[in-house]
C-alpha cells in the first residue's frame, strides 16, 4: 500500500511528464491550474491518466474543488 | 455524391468504407449546422448503401470526439424566443436528430464510432447509434445533462438501456460523472480499447474486416440482434421537452454558458 507521500509524489510525476514541465518544478501545494495553466479538457485527460496508472476510478464529483496536488493525492488515497 | 466537406464535418466513400470526420470548433459540439451537415450525409449515405460494408465515424478535433450539443446555441436561441417558440423549436431539433440517429442505427452496413477525448452528452448518443465503438485508452464518457436539469435527448438513455445493464446506466445518468475507457469496457459500453491516438486506426482495421463478409448476412445479423427502441425514444423526446419548460434549465444553461469554472460540465 502506498503512502500518501508516494502518492502525491506520483501525481506530481505524472503531472510533470503528461504536461511536459521539468521535473520537480512542481510542488505538492501548487495549484495546477495555475502552474500548468490547464482547462477542464486537459484536467479530464489528466484524470484519465491518473485513473490508467492508480488503477482506480475518481468521479469527477470527487475533484470538484481540488486544485492543488496534495488534495488530489488525498483523493486519490483514498481510493487505493 | 461520394465525398463531402462542409463546415462541422466531411466524409468520404472509399472501397466500400464512409468514413466520416466530425470538425467543428472547439470540440464538435451539436448544433444546427452540424445537424443539416449531418442529415445531407444520411440522405448520400443512404445512396451508397449497396457498396458500402462500414462506415467509420472520428473525430478531427484535439479536445475529443463531440462534447455534446451545442448549449450556447440553445441557450442563446432559446432567451430569444417566447414560451412555446423555445419548445416548438426544441421538439424540432430533436425529432430532426433523432431521424439522423436512427437512420444511422439503422443503416445496413456496420457503423464503428472511433472515439478519442470527451464523449459527452449528444456525443455519447451519437456514438451510441453505431454498432461498435472503438475507444482511446484516455477518452472519457458521460451523461452531464441532469446538471442542466435535463435527461439526454438525442437518444440516449433508451439505446444505452438496450445495450448495457440498468444499474451502470444509473450510475452514468443520475451522478454525471464521466468514466474512462478501461471502466466503459469492462460495461460493454466500449467494443475495443486502442493506444492513445490509435482508435482510429483500429476502427479502419475492424473496418476491413467487416468489408470480408457478405452483405446480406452482414445486414440481417445486425436488424436482428439491434431493435431501435422507437417507443422509448418518442417518449423521451416528450420528457425532455415537458422538463426543458422549467425555468430552472434556463438558469442552468444561463450558468453553464456564462461560467469560467475549470469543470463547467459538473453542477
Amino acid at each position: 500500500m502506498r503512502t500518501l507521500e508516494q502518492t502525491t509524489q506520483e501525481v506530481l510525476e505524472l503531472a510533470s511528464k503528461h504536461f511536459q514541465v521539468p521535473a520537480g518544478s512542481l510542488a505538492p501545494d501548487d495549484d495546477f491550474f495555475k502552474k500548468l495553466g490547464i482547462d477542464s479538457l486537459q484536467s479530464l485527460e489528466m484524470l484519465s491518466r491518473l485513473e490508467n496508472h492508480f488503477g482506480i476510478e475518481l468521479p469527477d464529483y470527487e475533484v470538484q474543488g481540488v486544485s492543488n496536488f496534495r488534495a488530489l493525492a488525498e483523493r486519490i488515497q483514498s481510493r487505493l | 455524391m461520394k465525398s463531402f466537406t462542409g463546415r462541422t464535418l466531411r466524409w468520404e466513400w472509399r472501397k466500400g468504407v464512409i468514413e466520416l470526420i466530425l470538425d467543428r470548433e472547439p470540440a464538435n459540439e451539436i448544433g444546427t449546422v452540424m445537424l443539416a451537415e449531418l442529415e445531407q450525409f444520411v440522405s448520400a449515405s443512404a445512396a451508397l448503401n449497396s457498396e458500402t460494408s462500414a462506415c467509420i465515424i472520428s473525430s478531427g478535433r484535439k479536445p475529443g470526439f463531440s462534447a455534446g450539443a451545442d448549449l450556447r446555441e440553445l441557450y442563446h436561441s432559446a432567451i430569444s424566443a417566447g414560451e412555446k417558440e423555445r419548445l416548438f423549436g426544441v421538439r424540432g431539433f430533436l425529432e430532426r436528430i433523432h431521424a439522423v440517429l436512427n437512420a444511422i442505427d439503422a443503416a445496413p452496413y456496420v457503423t464503428i464510432a472511433a472515439v478519442h477525448g470527451v464523449c459527452f452528452g449528444g456525443g455519447l448518443e451519437l456514438a451510441l447509434a453505431c454498432d461498435i465503438i472503438v475507444a482511446d485508452k484516455m477518452a472519457r464518457f458521460a451523461f452531464p445533462e441532469l446538471r442542466l436539469g435535463l435527461i439526454p435527448g438525442f437518444g440516449g438513455i433508451p439505446r444505452l438501456k438496450r445495450d448495457l445493464g440498468n444499474a451502470f446506466v444509473r450510475d452514468l445518468l443520475l451522478t454525471g460523472r464521466s468514466v474512462n475507457a478501461t471502466r466503459a469496457q469492462a460495461v460493454g459500453l466500449v467494443a475495443q480499447v486502442a493506444a492513445q491516438g490509435e482508435a482510429l486506426n483500429v476502427a479502419r482495421s475492424t473496418a476491413a474486416q467487416i468489408t470480408k463478409f457478405d452483405a446480406a448476412a452482414r445486414a440481417a445479423a445486425k436488424k436482428f440482434i439491434k431493435p431501435i427502441p422507437h417507443e422509448e425514444l418518442r417518449r423521451e423526446i416528450d420528457l425532455f421537452c415537458e422538463l426543458f419548460g422549467r425555468p430552472a434549465v434556463m438558469a442552468s444553461l444561463k450558468k453553464f454558458v456564462e461560467s469560467t469554472d475549470a469543470m463547467p460540465y459538473l453542477p
